[in-house]
């Protein structure tokens, strides 16, 4: 199938609703973050307790609102070919929101405070420092998140089964390779959505499944199991759904931006074979998380420091080239949304070259859990997953029309762009130094990066709070319906 | 040296990659020709250009091991074992020769810490995980007289961040310590 733009496109309120969410939560999330970088610069005088409930919700809420943004740009696309059931996208977003407030209270009422990764047994041995009930309402929240998001996948796996011709297979491109016939590729959402269902749909069990374990554990202490099991699982189930998240964004890049430049997004045979192997290297790359873990086998160690130099090669070979091809004198017209598209592929590229360098071991060995590594994911998740959901959500603001790059807005995204690299480049400065990650308190010498950090994180917020805010605002109000390729 | 030149790479890198997206975002104004872009043409032959470079950087990087697991501590070997616990690291010995095969042998009694050690300059030199349940050996051979700082670099709650001690690598005496 040819991508085309023929007639206008409804957008459904599930997701104007998903959307306008997260925009919100990402405004909220990233106060939080603000708030880090100014307590670890001795700007604010946050206490440990507080700092590392922040640190908490701030980690956690960051992985569930992209994966609700991703949600949403998927959803939209993939419902150009597939009917969904919208009771799906209703459950998932009940579920969503009944486990965030667990989640919030558990973190700011009952000072649950054990990181987004929660590593095993932190969660029930904190030294009372958070009680029980907290620690099982924190788990729990997070299960009804991921039990929401097995619904939302599940019924996207039900449509595809059924309603798209050849099910899965075609779906994933193989009935193109083996025809040989361009008819036969899968447009970009449904190959895209077909690897982030069966992705998600892999790492959020293996999520549930230790998140039960614990959840057992925290009022069964003898049901005890081993620390190195759980890493395994949580990393997994960690690397996935975050990544994921990413390959749901970027299906705003393949779909949004062609109807800038009036290029159809080419499904050709390294593109198909790109996100299949992205699939298989998705759920197999987590033990770079566990290089430093030596009781690991050292073939697992090898193992994903060859997949994590592998997996940049689909982004960079074909998203990335993808994109420059696309736009490349297509005389297209800048504004906010299509500058964010392309803005995003390149915070995502950016971003694998400090993430590979960290999945050496011998580099790893001496930058594991330093600064190095919110240094790395914050490249491609604020330069790029964010502002492919930024786009999105300014896109459907606009309903589907190109905006003017005035001063306002042109300004709002050089501002968005150069303080997000500062933002980025302070915190791989510092991993660099040897500052560690996930710190309270910091030394003296490490305090003027955080400061240039926290400076950066200002305006990156305030850039954010002038692109949300109008596009919540147009979604709420007029984002029904987008047009036909009148991006031009 | 490798956070010297995992940034160097990482500047070099991110900058060549500024401006290429400058380049096409100025070129992606001018009048669209017929057919696909140029650039559309060379996709292919950029990403098998891609795929053949990969395979001699990735085996490439291999060659930065051996795994730090695997090393051979090499001589005879002094074992220091080390506990990791809320929020305290303990060591069998605090003071080291410069030149002396060191094995730490570092577990945790409680949770998850990580066991890193900072020179005097306070970079990070080696580390590994402590893990209840597991004892992960390290290896080092410590060159350079000073004072250094165990810190812990895996999050483990409310003092997480104060969690250090020192010890001491006099130089070579011929005595061993």
């Amino acid at each position: 199938m040819t991508q085309t733009w023929n007639t206008s496109e409804p957008v459904t309120p599930e997701v104007r609703t998903y959307a306008a969410v997260t925009g919100v939560v990402l405004l909220l999330l990233m106060f939080f973050g603000v708030l880090l970088r100014m307590t670890q610069g001795q700007w604010l005088g946050i206490g440990p307790d507080l700092f590392y409930q922040i640190m908490t919700a701030h980690g956690i809420g960051m992985v569930a609102i992209v994966t609700l943004g991703g949600m949403a740009v998927i959803w939209h696309f993939m419902g150009r070919y597939l009917a969904l059931h919208r009771a799906a996208a209703i459950a998932n977003l009940v579920l969503f929101l009944v486990g965030v407030v667990m989640v919030l209270a558990s973190i700011f009422l009952g000072g649950y405070a054990a990181a987004w990764t929660m590593l095993y047994p932190l969660s029930s041995h904190s030294l009372q420092v958070w009680s029980d009930l907290a620690a099982s309402g924190y788990l729990v929240g997070v299960l009804l998140v991921g039990v929401g998001m097995l619904v939302f996948y599940l019924e996207i796996a039900r449509a595809i089964a059924t309603q798209y011709e050849g099910g899965f297979k075609a779906a994933l491109g193989w009935k193109r390779l083996r025809t040989g016939n361009k008819e036969d590729a899968p447009p970009p959402p449904i190959i895209a959505g077909a690897v982030c269902t069966i992705g998600n749909l892999v790492g959020t069990l293996f999520g549930a499944v230790i998140l039960v374990m614990m959840l057992i554990h925290v009022f069964l202490p003898q049901f005890a199991f081993s620390a190195l099991l759980a890493k395994n699982f949580i990393f997994l189930f960690g690397h996935v759904v975050i990544n994921v998240a990413i390959y749901m964004a970027v299906v705003a890049v393949y779909e949004i931006l062609p109807r800038y430049t009036g290029r159809p997004w080419g499904v050709y045979p390294a593109f198909i074979l790109a996100w299949n192997a992205t699939l298989l290297m998705v759920l197999t790359v987590y033990p770079h998380h566990l290089l430093m873990d030596f009781a690991m086998p050292d073939w697992m160690a090898f193992w994903g420091q060859i997949i994590s130099y592998a997996s940049a090669l689909p982004v960079f070979a074909v998203t990335l080239v993808g994109t420059l091809a696309n736009v490349h004198r297509s005389g297209m017209r800048w504004d906010l949304a299509s500058g964010l598209l392309v803005l995003s592929i390149f915070g995502w590229s950016a971003g694998i070259v400090p993430a590979v360098l960290d999945g050496t071991i011998a580099i790893n060995q001496v930058m594991h859990n330093t600064q190095w590594v919110p240094g790395h994911f914050h490249t491609y998740l604020l330069l790029g997953v964010v502002p492919m959901l930024l786009a999105f959500m300014t896109w459907i603001g606009n309903q589907g029309r190109a905006g003017q790059f005035g001063a306002v807005r042109g300004g709002t995204f050089w501002l968005y762009a150069v303080a997000g690299l500062g933002f980025t480049m302070a915190f791989l400065f510092a991993g660099s130094a040897g500052v560690p990650r996930r710190y309270a308190v910091h030394l003296a010498q490490w305090v003027g990066y955080d400061r240039v950090a926290s400076v950066f994180a200002l305006l990156v917020l305030l850039a954010a709070a002038l692109i949300i805010l109008p596009a919540v605002v147009r979604i709420a109000t007029r984002g029904r319906t987008v047009a036909a390729a009148a991006a031009r | 040296m490798y956070q010297s030149l995992a940034l160097t790479v990482t500047v070099l890198g991110i900058a060549l990659i500024v401006v290429v997206f400058l380049y096409f975002a100025s070129s992606a104004r001018e009048a669209p020709g017929d057919g696909p872009s140029r650039a559309a043409r060379w996709r292919n032959g950029i990403f098998w250009v891609m795929l053949l470079s990969f395979i001699p950087i990735t085996v490439y990087s291999l060659t930065l091991v051996p795994f730090p697991a695997s090393v051979p501590a090499g001589g005879n070997p002094l074992v220091v074992d080390v506990v990791g616990r809320q929020w305290s690291w303990s060591m069998s010995r605090n003071r080291f020769a410069a030149g002396r095969p060191i094995e730490f042998h570092v577990r945790a009694s409680d949770v998850n810490h990580g066991f890193a050690i900072y020179g005097p300059e306070m970079q990070v030199i080696t580390q590994t995980q402590a893990m209840p349940g597991y004892t992960n050996v390290l290896r080092h051979t410590f060159t350079a007289p000073g004072t250094y700082q165990i810190l812990c670099l895996e999050y483990c709650g409310l003092i997480h961040h104060a969690m250090k001690t020192t010890f001491t690598v006099v130089a070579a005496t011929g005595t061993q310590l």
